[in-house]
C-alpha cells in the first residue's frame, strides 16, 4: 500500500461506514466476553438478519470500552446509546431501536454524562471500543497508520525523536524514563542491527491496562512500535507478551498478518526503503521477565534471569545488540504524539509527569475496570467520582498502586495529584496503572504478607539478598498475621527491608520491601496490634480464626 | 522447529508448542529437543524448569486456576482456592488423585474487573463464590 491509496482506504471506509444506518458495537475485550458479550453478539447479528436489516445495520466487536462491572457493554452509533447487563433477549429490541424499544431498554441505558464517563480523556484508549480490533480497515478509518506514514514521508530519524522529546512522554512502565532520551540513547549507537522490544509482560497483580490496549487496538502499538524502528535505526521488533493473554495474543497475530500484507509492516513499508518486521515472542509464567534484562534473556530462549546493568539494553540488549525497550502504553502514546503534534500532548498533565495515564480500577470498588485520566488527577477524583467510591458504605481505607513493588496510598493523601513524582514522593511509585481498593476490612498486614509472597515466589534466585530475604521477610509476616511474632521482629523485618532494598541485583528485589515499608509508614498501628495484642483490626486474618478470604 | 531454522534462540516458543501438542513435557521429549535445537539438555531442563507455564507432569481431565492476584485476593480467592482444593483432594499446582481435575493458582489473570475471577477449562467465571465452584465440580462428576 502506498500513502495515496492508505488515504484512499480510509475515506472508502469512513464512506461505507456513514451509508450505514446503525453500527452496533459489542465489547469484546476479556471482561465482557466473560460476562457473556459473545452471545450477545451472536443475538445481535441474528436479530440483523432476522429484520432483514444486513447491509444497513451491522454488529461489529470492539476493544474495552472501559465500565467492566457493567458487562456486557453494547453501544449504538444512531443515537450513541449505551447499554450495560445486556441479556441476549434484550438483542431484538437494540437492533430495532424504535421508541417503544428504547423505553424498554431504559433501566439497562447507562449515562454517558456520568462522571465515570465525563472526567476521562482518552489518547491511548481513544480507539478502545470504537474500532474492531480484528479489522484493519476500521483502524485506518480512525486515521490509523497516517502517523507512520507522515514519520516516513516528512520526518528524518532526528525530527522524530526531536519530537518525541519535545512531548515529555517518559515510560508508562512505572519507572518513568523519559521515552525520548531512550529512544536517542538508542539511535546513537553505531552497532547494528538493532531492535525494538514491546515489553507486555504484564505481571503485576491487579493490572490490565497492557491487555486492555493490545486486546482493544493492536495496531496502535505496532504503528508505534514502527514508528521506533525508524527513529532509531531498527529492522526488527519483538512484542514479549505474558502467556496467559490468550485473547491479546490471538489479536496481536491477526494484526500482524494483516499489516504486513497490507505493506504496514515488513518489507518496504508503505513503498518506502523503511524495513520493520514484528514477531511476538510468548512468555511462560515468569513476573521477573518484565525486567528488561531478564525479558532480554528470555527473548533469547534462556531462563528469565536479570543481569547486573550497566551496560543497558540501549547500548548491550538483545543478543548484545542496541536495543529500546517501552512498555505498551508508550509505545501507543505514540501515534498520537505525532499527529496532534507534541504541544498538543504536552499540554495536558503536570509540569513533569505529560499526557495522561490509563488505570485499572479493582478491588472495594464499584465501578471496576478501565480507566485513562490527565497526570496529576487526584486520587479522590479517581477513586470516588470515576470509580464510584467504595460499595456497601464501607470506609475507603487504602490504595494500592505499582503491584508488588508498589506502596500503599492512606486515606489522608487522598487530594494528592496522581504523577510520577508525588507517588514516589509519598513511598509509593506511578507503577504500570494498576490501582486496588481497600476497605476498612482489609488488613494491611495480610496485604503486605501477599505481596511478599508473591516476591518470594517470582524471585528468580540469581543474587541471595532476593532470594532469601523474601523467604525471611515472608517468614516474619507469617508470624505476625498468626500472632506469633515478637518486637524484635518487628525490628529484623525493617532491618531486612533496608537490605533487600539495596543490595538486590534488580528491581524486583530491590522495590520487593516498598508494600512492607509504606504499610508500615501508614499502619504501623496495624501490625503493632497483630504483635502486642494479637489482634487483627481489620477482623481478617487468621487471627480471628478466619482464614483470609473471609469476607 | 524447521519454522525456527532450529536456532536455539526458540526454545521456549518450542516448548510452547510441544506442550500444546503433547500436553505436558516429558524427559524423552525434552531430550529430543535439546537434540534437535543443539543445546544441552542441562539448559532445557533448566528453561523448562524456571517458566511457571511447562508442566512436566500430566494434567487432569479438567483445569480449574484461581487467580490469586490482588484484586481477587481481597474479593476472597483463598477461599475459593481452598474449597477446590478440599473437594479435589490436591494443593494447588497438583492433579487430583483420580485424575480428572488440575488446581492452579495464577498470579493475576488480568480480569480486576470480575474478581474473583477461576478460569475453568480455558472459560473465565467472573465474581465467582464457593458455591458456584462445587457446582462446576458437582457437574463434572468430582465426588
Amino acid at each position: 500500500m502506498t500513502v495515496e491509496e492508505l488515504e484512499q482506504r480510509q475515506t472508502d471506509e469512513l464512506d461505507r461506514q456513514r451509508g450505514l444506518e446503525n453500527r452496533i458495537y459489542c465489547c469484546t475485550a476479556a471482561g465482557c466476553i466473560s460476562s457473556g458479550a459473545d452471545r450477545i453478539r451472536q443475538a445481535l447479528t441474528d436479530e440483523v438478519k432476522a429484520q432483514g436489516l444486513e447491509g444497513k445495520v451491522e454488529v461489529c466487536g470492539t476493544g474495552c470500552m472501559g465500565l467492566c462491572s457493567r458487562g456486557p457493554l453494547v453501544r449504538t452509533s444512531k443515537d450513541n446509546a449505551l447499554y450495560g447487563n445486556l441479556e441476549p433477549s434484550q438483542a431484538a429490541a437494540v437492533v430495532r431501536g424504535a421508541a417503544e424499544d428504547k423505553e424498554k431498554l431504559a433501566p439497562s441505558r447507562l449515562d454517558t454524562s456520568a462522571p465515570f464517563f465525563s472526567k476521562q480523556k482518552k489518547v491511548v484508549l481513544a480507539n478502545s471500543g470504537v474500532v474492531d480490533p480484528e479489522k484493519l480497515a476500521d483502524y485506518i478509518a480512525a486515521g490509523g497508520y497516517q502517523a507512520l506514514a507522515k514519520v516516513i514521508t516528512e520526518m528524518s530519524s532526528q525530527e522524530v525523536i526531536e519530537e518525541v522529546k519535545a512531548s515529555g512522554l517518559r515510560g508508562r512502565g512505572g519507572a518513568g524514563y523519559p521515552t525520548g532520551l531512550k529512544w536517542e540513547l538508542v539511535a546513537r549507537q553505531p552497532a547494528t542491527p538493532k531492535y525494538v522490544v514491546c515489553n507486555a509482560d504484564e505481571g503485576d497483580p491487579g493490572a490490565f491496562m497492557d491487555r486492555s490496549v493490545l486486546e482493544g487496538d493492536p495496531h496502535r502499538v505496532l504503528e508505534g512500535m514502527a514508528i521506533a524502528g525508524y527513529a532509531v535505526g531498527a529492522q526488527q521488533g519483538y512484542i514479549y507478551v505474558r502467556g496467559e493473554y490468550g485473547l491479546a495474543i490471538q489479536r496481536l497475530q491477526t494484526a500482524i498478518k494483516q499489516a504486513e500484507r497490507d505493506k504496514l509492516l515488513g518489507n518496504r513499508v508503505l513503498e518506502s526503503g523503511f524495513h520493520f518486521r514484528v514477531d511476538l515472542r510468548i512468555g511462560a509464567g515468569a513476573f521477573v521477565c518484565g525486567e528488561e534484562t531478564a525479558l532480554i534473556a528470555s527473548i533469547e530462549g534462556r531462563r528469565g534471569q536479570p543481569r547486573q546493568r550497566p551496560p543497558y539494553p540501549p547500548e548491550a540488549g538483545l543478543w548484545d545488540k542496541p536495543t529500546l525497550i517501552n512498555n505498551v502504553e508508550t509505545y501507543a502514546n505514540i501515534p498520537a504524539i505525532l499527529n496532534n503534534g507534541s504541544e498538543s500532548f504536552s499540554s495536558v498533565g503536570t509540569a513533569t509527569s505529560k499526557g495522561t495515564k490509563v488505570f485499572a480500577l479493582a478491588g472495594k470498588i464499584n465501578n471496576t475496570g478501565l480507566i485513562e485520566v490527565p497526570m496529576g488527577t487526584t486520587l479522590r477524583t479517581i477513586l470516588f467520582d470515576i470509580g464510584g467510591g467504595v460499595p456497601g458504605g464501607k470506609e475507603f481505607k487504602a490504595a494500592q498502586t505499582g503491584g508488588p513493588s508498589g506502596g500503599c496510598i492512606p486515606a489522608e493523601f487522598l487530594d494528592l495529584p496522581v504523577d510520577y513524582e508525588s507517588l514516589s514522593k509519598i513511598g509509593s511509585i506511578m507503577g504500570s496503572g494498576g490501582l486496588i481498593v481497600m476497605d476498612n476490612t482489609s488488613c494491611m498486614v495480610d496485604v503486605a504478607r501477599f505481596f511478599m509472597e508473591f516476591c518470594m515466589d517470582e524471585s528468580c534466585g540469581k543474587c541471595i539478598p532476593c532470594r532469601a530475604g523474601t523467604v525471611q521477610m515472608h517468614d516474619i509476616l507469617n508470624r505476625i498475621t498468626s500472632g506469633d511474632a515478637t518486637e524484635h521482629d518487628m525490628k529484623l523485618l525493617e532491618e531486612l527491608a533496608k537490605l533487600l532494598r539495596e543490595a538486590s541485583l534488580c528491581g524486583l528485589g530491590q522495590t520487593a520491601p516498598n508494600p512492607v515499608m509504606s504499610t508500615l509508614r501508614y499502619f504501623r498501628e496495624e501490625y503493632e496490634a497483630h504483635v502486642r495484642d494479637h489482634k487483627c483490626p481489620a477482623g481478617h486474618c487468621s487471627l480471628n480464626g478466619k482464614q483470609g478470604g473471609a469476607k | 522447529m524447521s519454522r525456527h531454522q532450529y536456532s536455539g534462540d526458540a526454545l521456549i516458543e518450542v516448548l510452547h508448542t510441544a506442550q500444546e501438542l503433547y500436553g505436558f513435557l516429558t524427559p524423552d521429549l525434552l531430550k529430543t529437543i535439546a537434540r534437535k535445537l543443539r543445546l544441552p539438555p542441562s539448559r532445557v531442563l533448566g528453561v523448562t524448569t524456571f517458566y511457571h507455564f511447562f508442566s512436566l507432569a500430566p494434567k487432569g481431565e479438567h483445569s480449574i486456576t484461581v487467580c490469586t492476584g490482588t484484586a481477587c485476593y481481597v474479593a476472597g480467592a483463598l477461599g475459593l482456592l481452598q474449597t477446590v482444593e478440599k473437594r479435589c483432594h490436591c494443593k494447588s499446582g497438583a492433579t487430583s488423585p483420580d485424575g480428572k481435575v488440575s488446581v492452579s493458582a495464577a498470579r493475576c489473570i488480568g480480569s480486576c474487573g470480575l474478581a474473583p475471577a477461576v478460569i475453568f477449562d480455558g472459560n473465565i467465571m467472573a465474581r465467582v463464590k464457593p458455591e458456584d465452584l462445587s457446582a462446576e465440580l458437582d457437574r463434572i462428576g468430582v465426588q
